[in-house]
């Protein structure tokens, strides 16, 4: 491993100079001192922690998997796998238009659907605001859903998408990550599902193993021969 | 406090204590981080004879709602005794003691822990003390920390937590059950080892200014190598041991 990754734990002083703390990372004097368990990065201005543990904290931008909990005749309220509790404005399904006499909400998703939806606004204050007014976003209709760690969304990821690519080309899926650890596959064949489903799985126990990628691969390709 | 009368020799001649230890010796301990399926972070830890198992839940809702604050999340800790982890069976319902310790553990907590990351939230730290032999205030402390650690709850620093005291008129670290009845003086310490502060300071029993000093002074020590232990524990679960 190059050495300007390190495991680190809080408290441990990641390193000291002038660089700018980024993520998980607090400034203590000319110290910086990591907040969380994870691995640090130093780059040329700048340090980060990628954290291994914790829960999935909103940020604008994430896609994120959702699921119908409750609706008022205005909004939705979405379960996002965090301490937050996803806000969904009936006027990003009905358009401008909408009429809370009219319209009926529960006629477009039901307690229960599950979503592939956008974090539009997210800040200290308020929840965090959800959109599905965009393109491969909306309700989801049919595939497995898999919950892992959203710690390690990343490494389900990998390197430019390696990871999923490969697990998508070796079952013919369809897979949505939603940055809150919640994965939808979609697959025409049953053992496809199945092998897509237990290569999620792997990651999330194995996320800590450097050759993972390789690891994957084998077992994607024995249970094809079989 | 002049301590008990005792027939017990809590230190012979040669400088050891009642259970074989020295002066500067703690009880062997063990922490594990993780065992808990359901909670969001937990640990175990076995210092001496305590057990001590605690699981940390959140950053989650808050329930009751008027306890959530706008600027910040809250800290909430409960700190029990299984009936079983005494000698005598211990009524179940939060006594005075367990009241006191859970705010005082949770005042030790809250320098560390960056709560203010998640305005309108809870997190809630569960301590369940499965046998109890002295020294269970900073055992748990040491543990509720790793598991905070465990549950991604973002940290100053780790709080790592050791007592000292004085018995048969030494300073000595580390008081056990025994010491702690018949001693002169028990000084449980929290402490953040990087950033070198202290967040836990009690003190029962009388000590001269010298004393004093001493006493902290062997007690961060102590604190320093539960850090040590904590940090194996982290280590073991999320890097695999050995690597660093």
């Amino acid at each position: 491993m190059d050495n300007r990754r390190k495991y680190v734990i809080p408290g441990d002083v990641v390193t000291s100079g002038p660089f700018r703390p980024e993520q998980n990372v607090i400034l203590e004097g000319n110290k910086i001192i990591s907040t969380t368990v994870g691995i640090s990065e130093i780059y040329d201005d700048s340090v980060r922690v990628i954290s291994l543990t914790g829960k999935y904290i909103p940020k604008i931008d994430d896609l994120v998997i959702g699921k119908v909990i409750s609706h008022t005749s205005l909004s939705w309220e979405l379960d996002i796998n965090s301490c937050y509790v996803g806000f969904l404005p009936a006027q990003d399904v009905f358009g401008r238009d909408f009429s809370a006499h009219a319209d009926e909400l529960s006629s477009k998703l039901k307690t229960g659907d599950l979503v592939a939806a956008r974090i539009a606004n997210f800040d200290r204050t308020r929840d965090p605001l959800i959109t599905i007014s965009d393109r491969d976003l909306g309700k989801i209709d049919s595939g497995a859903l898999v919950k892992i760690s959203p710690s390690k969304v990343p490494r389900l990821i990998g390197k430019r998408g390696s990871m999923i690519q490969m697990i998508e080309q070796a079952t013919d899926a369809a897979i949505t990550i939603g940055q809150n650890g919640w994965v939808v596959v979609s697959c025409e064949s049953p053992e496809g599902l199945l092998k897509a489903k237990k290569a999620i799985q792997m990651v999330d126990e194995k996320a800590h193993i450097a050759n993972l990628t390789d690891q994957v691969k084998d077992m994607l390709e024995s249970k094809g021969e079989s | 406090m002049g301590g008990r009368d005792t027939t017990m020799v809590l230190l012979d001649e040669n400088g050891i204590r009642c259970d074989g230890r020295k002066i500067d010796e703690t009880r062997k301990i063990m922490i594990k981080a993780g065992v808990l399926k359901n909670a969001d972070g937990s640990a175990y830890i076995e210092f001496g004879d305590n057990k001590i198992l605690v699981g940390v839940f959140g950053p989650r809702d808050v329930h009751p709602k008027h306890m959530s604050d706008t600027d910040t999340g809250i800290l909430r800790v409960r700190y029990h005794m299984e009936p079983f982890s005494v000698t005598e069976r211990k009524n179940p319902a939060p006594s005075r003691r367990e009241i006191e310790i859970s705010k005082v553990i949770k005042e030790a907590l809250e320098p560390a822990v960056m709560l203010e990351q998640f305005p309108r939230t809870a997190v809630d730290v569960f301590i369940e003390v499965l046998q109890a032999d002295g020294g269970t205030r900073c055992a748990a402390l040491s543990a509720a920390s790793v598991a905070l650690a465990d549950a991604g709850i973002p940290m100053r620093d780790m709080v790592a937590a050791c007592a000292s005291g004085k018995v048969a008129d030494t300073i000595v670290l580390d008081v056990n059950n025994e010491e702690d009845q018949a001693g002169q003086a028990d000084m449980p310490i929290g402490y953040m080892p990087s950033l070198e502060k202290i967040t836990l300071l009690q003190l029962d029993g009388v000590l001269t200014p010298e004393e004093y000093k001493k006493c902290v002074e062997v007690g961060v020590n102590g604190c320093k190598i539960v850090y040590e232990v904590q940090k194996k524990a982290l280590n073991d679960k999320y890097f695999g041991s050995g690597k660093d």
